[in-house]
């Protein structure tokens, strides 16, 4: 049982949640993830661990409800409990000394950017964040960057904040001033990671992408989590998360991400017809 | 029963296994053996002639004294029986339900030279059933405390076994977990109809009682490194991780929805409850109507197809790419599955996966072989068939032709010594590494193997911990 020492929401739908794991905020290193098991019938899903504090042994997941599994996670408040959370498990971002590193992250993908740009900093890189949002209340961890990045940029879809347009655009307009970058990380929803490889890959600009399959163990027993890099096929759970964005294969990546998505609108219809008959329960009930 | 002459025991026939009905099994998850009555047990126990020199003993790899447990059946002594086998195998009621008995001690029984042989096997889990379901699994009785802790990676059969010696030995023992569930193989990749989880749960809460501390969600390697275990303060740790990384066949399409590997299907099932769903939250691919194809000729080919026949598929084949003879699958999990109307489609190779434009697997393309001259394995090796290539039209496709090594131990522990295939290496009498103080065993060792020699493994490793420990004192 893992303790929840603190969760509030961050922006619409996305929550940061805070667990008691004091050996897995020990070891756990920039780009690594957690699988977490809400209850004793839930499922196991990969989650990336956006931050560690070593003196109070926790672990921070931010967490963007999307399907069943998610919102009942997004549903606990500080003293609850998770019951199985095990990590930190995947390969530690590669970090070095490139020169320039710019570190973007869309939407909820900020969450899992951010360690790897602490990192990249830390390492000593010129290190610069674009983050994107749809509109300013979508915007994440923007305090946190400014705190560890030389320079970010905000975008916003819908132009409330920042510059308008996508992580895409700005990071063209960076290449199109001439500003030398050496390394791109690109974290979010796939069509935007793919977007920021089909930029790069123009310049010859070494890129990484986190990819963010469909686990089940997240050790490599099962194998589930394969995608298509390099033409080969690869445990995402071992042999990653993250691989060179100009070698992935993206399209069956979100194909095979996929595979349950009806399952899922038929969990989360079912869950909420059964928490409408609990209220309606609890009012009949008094 | 009055005393038997030998002549009289040999013409006594081979006590069937009462199980579930077909038409009624391939739609439950319950067991399909049942298990001998007291009755069917007694008689098959007269059946043993007792020989002066038993060679069956020779076929069990943990050596149970097999006649001596057997002529306390016939005696109606059930509980000295089960005190015989577990001086020699720790989870008989696990074994007596999932050893290749036919290929072991039943192999070797000398009344099987003339008809069929002792049912040794039934008789060692109706052992085990009466013990647990008459007066419980009996606590062992523990040597006094040595002060000396122990390390077990991985709750599997070898980890348990090796776990049950060393805490009667007066060891302290911690096993170590990845999942969430213990057991390891026995709970994610054994189904439930062969064998039931109350078992295995029943077998590890007896450990718990013992004293063994088992800690979930462990990665070793990640979570704790073996170094970090040894200066954590253990004096040995046993590595037994099993194979755990899936092969593919590595054809084209192999990544289409729709395609598992037969680790990930019957972990959905059968750990995650998947066939539960939506009240366990763990979907798994809609089987019910549909045509699914198992590709590989084992034990866990023939759990996955049957798997999948009681999830509701309309068609199951297995599709292998040699003939019947060559199958390794035990023979009765191969006729419990033909009973339940699976389909076997022998000496055909897959070629290609082929599916529509969302990426969903529709076929596969195989192509017929014919059996050539025996191979390094000794079994008669597939040759293709020029011009025989046909399509199969399957929606749901379990890829079960084995495991490689798990890559983690490897990448972490890197002053142990491992074959090119990733196993590692030890000696294997005592099942050392070269590394002080590590030892390993199960399917990490010999590549995937049974639950017998797993156990087996773990149980040779605790002797030699044991005696690493008095040494080292």
């Amino acid at each position: 049982m893992y303790k929840i020492i603190d969760a509030e929401f961050i922006a619409p739908n996305v929550r940061k949640i805070i667990i008691e794991a004091p050996k897995i905020a020990k070891k756990r290193k920039a780009g690594q993830f957690v699988i977490v098991r809400v209850n004793d019938h839930g499922e196991r899903i990969p989650l990336t661990i956006s931050d560690s504090n070593l003196e109070e042994g926790t672990i921070t997941l931010i967490v963007q409800g999307i399907g069943w599994t998610t919102q009942e996670l997004n549903s606990l408040v500080a003293g609850d409990f998770i019951l199985d959370v095990v990590g930190p498990l995947g390969k530690a971002s590669h970090i070095e000394k490139f020169g320039t590193a710019v570190s973007i992250g869309g939407g909820v993908g900020t969450a899992i950017a951010y360690p790897t740009a602490v990192a990249l900093k830390q390492a000593g890189n010129y290190t610069i964040s674009i983050i994107g949002g749809r509109s300013k209340e979508y915007v994440i961890l923007e305090n946190e960057m400014n705190k560890v990045c030389d320079e970010v940029f905000v975008t916003t879809d819908d132009g409330s904040y920042g510059y308008p347009g996508f992580v895409t655009t700005k990071l063209q307009e960076l290449i199109d001033a001439k500003r030398k970058i050496d390394f791109v990380l690109a974290i979010g929803p796939i069509p935007m990671m793919k977007a920021i490889a089909e930029v790069t890959r123009k310049y010859k600009i070494k890129t990484v992408v986190s990819l963010n399959p469909i686990m089940v163990d997240g050790t490599g027993m099962c194998g589930g989590c394969r995608a298509t890099v390099d033409d080969k096929t690869v445990f995402v759970c071992v042999d990653g998360p993250e691989f060179d964005a100009h070698k992935v294969d993206f399209a069956t990546l979100e194909r095979r991400n996929r595979t349950y998505r009806e399952d899922e609108k038929d969990a989360l219809q079912r869950h909420s017809c059964k928490s409408e008959e609990a209220i309606l329960k609890a009012v009949n009930e008094g | 029963m009055p005393k038997l002459s030998n002549k009289e025991r040999m013409k006594i026939q081979r006590q069937a296994m009462p199980e579930q009905e077909s038409a009624v099994r391939r739609n439950n998850f319950s067991e399909v053996n049942l298990g001998f009555t007291e009755e069917l047990a007694r008689m098959e126990a007269e059946r043993c002639i007792q020989c002066p020199k038993p060679t069956c003993i020779e076929g069990c790899p943990v050596g149970v004294k097999i006649k001596d447990f057997i002529a306390l059946v016939a005696e109606g002594e059930y509980l000295k029986a089960a005190d015989k086998i577990k001086e020699d195998n720790m989870l008989p009621a696990i074994c007596g339900r999932v050893c290749p008995q036919e290929e072991q001690c039943e192999a070797k029984c000398v009344v099987g030279k003339k008809g069929e042989s002792v049912a040794i096997g039934r008789l060692e889990r109706f052992v085990a059933d009466f013990e647990r379901q008459t007066v419980g699994i009996r606590e062992a009785t523990l040597k006094p405390k040595s002060g000396k802790k122990v390390a077990i990676v991985g709750s599997g059969p070898a980890g348990l076994g090796c776990a049950g010696d060393l805490i009667q030995m007066g060891h302290d023992v911690t096993v170590f977990e990845a999942l969430h569930d213990l057991g390891g193989v026995l709970i994610y990749g054994i189904p439930e109809f062969r064998l039931p989880k109350d078992i295995v749960k029943a077998e590890v809460e007896s450990l718990k009682k013992l004293g063994v501390d088992f800690q979930t969600n462990a990665v070793i390697g990640l979570t704790d490194t073996v170094d970090e275990l040894m200066s954590d303060g253990y004096d040995a740790v046993f590595i037994a991780v099993g194979a755990g990384l899936p092969y593919f066949l590595n054809i084209k399409g192999e990544n289409y929805n729709g395609v598992y590997s037969a680790n990930e299907f019957l972990t959905r099932v059968n750990l995650m409850k998947a066939y539960k769903f939506p009240d366990y939250d763990t979907p798994v691919f809609h089987v019910k109507g549909k045509n699914v194809a198992v590709f590989g000729g084992g034990n866990t080919a023939m759990d996955a197809v049957r798997t999948a026949k009681r999830l509701g598929a309309k068609n199951a084949y297995i599709i292998y790419r040699r003939s019947d003879a060559e199958m390794p699958a035990r023979k009765e999990e191969v006729h419990h599955a033909k009973d339940e109307g699976i389909e076997f489609l022998f000496l055909a190779n897959p070629l290609e996966f082929l599916g529509d434009s969302d990426g969903w697997l529709t076929s596969v393309r195989l192509q017929k072989m014919e059996l050539g001259e025996p191979d390094t394995s000794g079994r008669r090796k597939p040759i293709p068939i020029q011009g025989s290539e046909y399509i199969l039209d399957i929606d749901m496709a379990v890829i079960a032709i084995g495991n490689g090594s798990n890559p983690i131990i490897q990448k972490t522990t890197p002053d142990l010594q491992y074959t090119k295939w990733g196993n590692i290496v030890v000696d294997e009498n005592t099942m050392r590494t070269p590394k002080k103080g590590v030892f390993a065993g199960g399917d990490i060792v010999t590549g995937g193997a049974t639950v017998i020699l797993a156990m087996g493994a773990g149980r040779k490793a605790a002797a030699a911990i044991n005696e690493f420990l008095n040494s080292s004192n």
